[in-house]
Formats: structure tokens, sequence, C-alpha cells
């Protein structure tokens, strides 16, 4: 166990406003009457910056989140700030809900998780199948804040709740023969409409795959994650289970997962099989690799407030988790990158 | 093309109220977007934001400024002729905030970086090439410069089309996978030069 000492500007999760408390806010404001014209202008948190979304209705019903139990853990991103919620629900990858960064959020609201099956199989003793409320219950939930670094040279902080993936990958018990771990996204195109076309997904041959090395998948970082800011995951989100591997980048960490296959060879990856000259197997974040088309070297924080507050810091060599590097030793990090 | 035979003749006042609509549009629309990216209204990243919609913006209003010949001719509706110029400046208005959010915000002025990165990422090379041609357009779209021109200047704006199958290959280069909406606008501009093939091939003799 080691102790930090916080930096006085650093805030805390128990700084962060309550939602309900912040909707509260908007409710009474709502009721005096100075939510008129001026919100029209303000078209609540969608960055599409189109004329005709101050139309579109704000309040479509939204996916309903639950409140967890967790136990809170020190993490090394305690002085990072966090993203604020809306930022980090409402500005995501998941080209399986359209390309654009507010699609997912806008796409994915009446997504079902309940019931879900994910199986753990392949090279294991004992195959394990988790029904949804299995995916909350069978192991300790904790609370994790972690550092988000997207391969598109942005980062977010951001509280995940769940659990190492160890865990569920011991509970299975291994074989000898099994070196790689792959994951599979849900593929249901009724369900995502990225999925219908490859004009809607992005090009992408869904379903979404990803891949880590066994003693990648091993180490105590890499986490099954089932909810963020102490509630279930929304489904831009990847709800109800996805991976987060905070030292890769984010494509790595993939969501609404359904099957997860130990194997005894390299696993094809879904942006490595797209661009194998962009996006490699490792992603390993590593401010020395630069992508083909642009530098890795810093990284725009996401936080609040508006263009003036924007933070440009210098990415760090595994996003700052140095303890994995000795995952790494004897490579050649710019040829597996 | 398509020829109509009996010209197109609106009544000027209600063409001067579509200028004023469409300064007021382009203009508002572009100051309203940065006040929403100043004062955090623009979701999650407002850079990213701010950079797409000036980026696709510009294209969209050469693009447009490219359509009113064609359009003015097969129509014979010349009183559509003066908005180039307005459309034409405006798009080199958003080109340049487009630039300027990208050294502003995104390498928030590391001097070095912009540098390095003008140079070394052909997308944006390509793209800076482009801002270039829109600057010296708009710079010498004032009548006093076009008169002095003469038959340069026409020569000179011709670069118009060369900037905009340039501003679609820096689109198409930087997307990471959803490759079909910049092959879109390519594909586009390439069809307006071709109704001005006769024209190109002149500059060419």
């Amino acid at each position: 166990m080691f102790f930090k000492f916080r930096n006085s500007n650093s805030l805390t999760e128990n700084q962060v406003t309550d939602e309900a408390v912040y909707k509260q806010r908007r409710d009474v404001l709502k009721k005096l009457g100075y939510l008129g014209a001026g919100t029209l202008l303000a078209a609540s948190t969608k960055a599409t910056a189109g004329p005709f979304d101050w139309f579109s209705d704000e309040d479509k019903a939204k996916f309903a989140t639950s409140a967890l139990n967790f136990s809170k853990v020190e993490s090394n991103a305690s002085s990072d700030i966090l993203t604020p919620m809306d930022k980090a629900t409402g500005y995501n990858n998941f080209y399986e809900f359209g390309t654009d960064k507010e699609d997912p959020i806008q796409h994915s609201q009446s997504f079902r998780v309940d019931p879900w099956s994910l199986s753990i199989e392949g090279l294991v003793e004992k195959p394990i199948t988790l029904g949804y409320d299995d995916l909350f219950s069978s192991f300790d939930l904790e609370e994790r804040i972690y550092r988000l670094r997207c391969v598109e040279a942005w980062s977010m902080v951001i509280p995940w709740l769940g659990f190492s993936l160890a865990n569920i990958i011991k509970k299975a018990q291994p074989l000898s023969s099994a070196k790689y771990v792959s994951f599979q996204t849900l593929y249901e195109p009724k369900q995502m409409p990225g999925q219908r076309s490859r004009f809607t997904g992005g090009g992408v041959d869904f379903p979404y795959v990803e891949g880590l090395r066994l003693d990648e998948a091993m180490q105590s970082l890499t986490m099954l994650s089932v909810g963020m800011y102490g509630k279930t995951l929304p489904p831009q989100n990847g709800a109800p289970i996805r991976l987060v591997v905070p030292w890769k980048y984010g494509f790595k960490s993939i969501k609404s997962i359904v099957k997860i296959v130990l194997t005894d060879k390299q696993p094809p990856t879904t942006w490595q099989t797209l661009a194998a000259d962009e996006y490699g197997f490792y992603a390993n974040v590593n401010p020395k690799v630069d992508h083909p088309r642009w530098s890795q070297a810093r990284e725009r924080r996401i936080t609040g407030g508006g263009l003036l507050a924007q933070n440009r810091i210098d990415t760090l060599p595994f996003n700052g988790y140095d303890e994995v590097a000795s995952l790494y030793k004897s490579m050649d990090l710019s040829k597996f990158y | 093309m398509l020829k109509i035979n009996k010209p197109i003749r609106a009544n000027p006042a209600f063409m001067k109220v579509a200028r004023l609509l469409a300064h007021v549009v382009i203009f508002g629309w572009l100051g309203i977007v940065f006040y929403q990216g100043f004062s955090d209204q623009l979701g999650g990243d407002p850079v990213q934001t701010l950079l797409d919609f000036t980026g696709i913006g510009a294209l969209n209003l050469l693009v447009i400024s490219l359509i009113i010949s064609p359009l003015a001719m097969s129509f014979k509706f010349t009183q559509l002729l003066p908005f180039r110029r307005p459309v034409g400046l405006y798009s080199a208005l958003y080109g340049l905030s487009h630039f300027y959010v990208f050294i502003a915000f995104e390498l928030q002025f590391e001097m070095q970086l912009i540098f390095a990165e003008i140079i070394k990422r052909p997308y944006i090379t390509v793209g800076f090439v482009t801002l270039i041609i829109l600057i010296v357009l708009a710079v010498t779209s004032v009548n006093r410069i076009k008169k002095r021109m003469g038959t340069t200047w026409f020569t000179l704006h011709s670069l118009a089309y060369v900037a905009v199958v340039l501003a679609g290959l820096h689109y198409l280069w930087l997307v990471k996978s959803a490759w079909y909406e910049p092959a879109i606008y390519l594909i586009f501009s390439v069809c307006l030069l071709f109704l001005r093939r006769d024209k190109i091939k002149k500059i060419f003799k």
C-alpha cells in the first residue's frame, strides 16, 4: 500500500456534483422560466452544430442506468481531474452506433442489455457463461479512476466500476496452451444501426474484435467494467460490460462484450485488419511512435470548460502506467506498435 | 448541359434580401458555433467539433461558389452571379477559422509543432496549400485589383478548381475509415470541373 498526498487543486469524486442535484437545478430554472430562447440557442450538449439541431427533442427517453455497490481503490490517477460525466458519455467512438462522436449517445438509448450472455471459452478447463445479473454479482466491484487515451490524441479521466479481467480468467482455469485472449462485441444489426451497412459503420467488418496477450490480460490493471460514475454503464460506453486497458489506446478497450476466447494464436483485431500500418496489435500508448498521420507526443485532456479551458499535456509512455513496462522488456515497441 | 430558353429575372429587391440573408446565415452561423465553443456548448471535444465545422463549412462554400456559374448559365439566371464573390470570400474565412482553431486550440501555439505538422503530415500540407490558394483568391477579389490584373485574373481564379480538389483530398486523407463522404465531395468536384472542361482546356493552351 502506498499513500499519496493530493494537490490542493485536484478534485476527487466526492466533489463532483451529484447528477440528481444537477438535474434539479435545471428543473428549478425551467420552472422559473429561465430556459426559454436561451436553451434553443444552447442546443443541449450536442455538438453537431447544425441549425436544425436546435429543434430536436432534448428530452428523448434516456437509457436507464442504476446505482451499483462498490469499494473504492486508491489509484495512481487520483491527481487527475475527472472528465465530467456528460462529456464522457456524450463523446464516444462506438461505430456500431454511427461514426460521429455524438452518434452513439443519440442512437443507442433503446439498446437492450438484459438479457445478456457473456461466455468465456476456448482453451480453458471450465468454460463460463454469465447472464446479465451475474455480471454484477459474480465478483466484488471496485471503482478505479483511469486515464483513457484515444489514438486520436485526446484523453479523459474516468471512474470505472468493475473487476480485474484476471479474476474471471482464473475462474475459467486457462490451459497451459493458452497464449492470447480474444474478445468480441455483440453483433445485432437490428439494435446497432452501424452494423447494418458499411456506410453507417465506417467500413468496419463487424462484429468488432479485439485481443490481448494472456499476460497483458492477467495484469491487474486490466479490468472488465460494468459501470462508471457510480452507476451501470450507458450503452454508448459499452453496456453492460466492456474491457478497460488503461495503458493502451482506447480502441483496445472493446465494448458490449459477448464472448471471450482463450487461444494459442494471436487473434485478429478490428483496427489492425482495417489499417495495419496505422493500428497495431499492441497499441500501447507511446509518445515516441507517431500515428502515420498525426503526432502522439501530446494529447488534449478533455475536462470541463470551453475552448479556452482546453488542456494540452504531454503523453506519457504506457499512458503513465509504468508498471506494465516489464511486459514488453525485450520488444522493439516502434516495431510492435 | 440543361438549357432553358426563357431567362429568369427576379425582382431586384428580392435578390437584395436574398444576398443579405446569405450574409446573415453564413457569418452568423460561424459566429454562433464559435460562441458555443467558448461557452462549452459543443459537446465532449469543442476543438474537434469546431475543426470539423469550419473545415466542412469551407469546403461546402467552395463547392457552392463553383455551382453558381453552371446554375446561372443553364437557367439563364444571371442575377445569381454576384453571389460568387461573397460565397468564395466566406469559404476563405471559414478556411482561415479552420486554420486558426488548429493552431490556437488544437496545437495551442506550439510553433515548432505547427511547422513540423504542416511539413510532415501530407494531409495537413495539402490543407495548407488549399488555404493559401483561398487567401490569394480572396485578396485579389477586390475590384481595383481585379481590373488591374485584366485577363490574368481569370486564369488566377481558376485556382479555385485546384482548391476544391485539394480540399476534398485533404478531407479524404484525414478520415480514419469512413471514406465515402469525402469521396462524394471529390466526385462532385470533378463533375463541376467537367462542366468547365472547355475553359480549363483553354488555360492549358
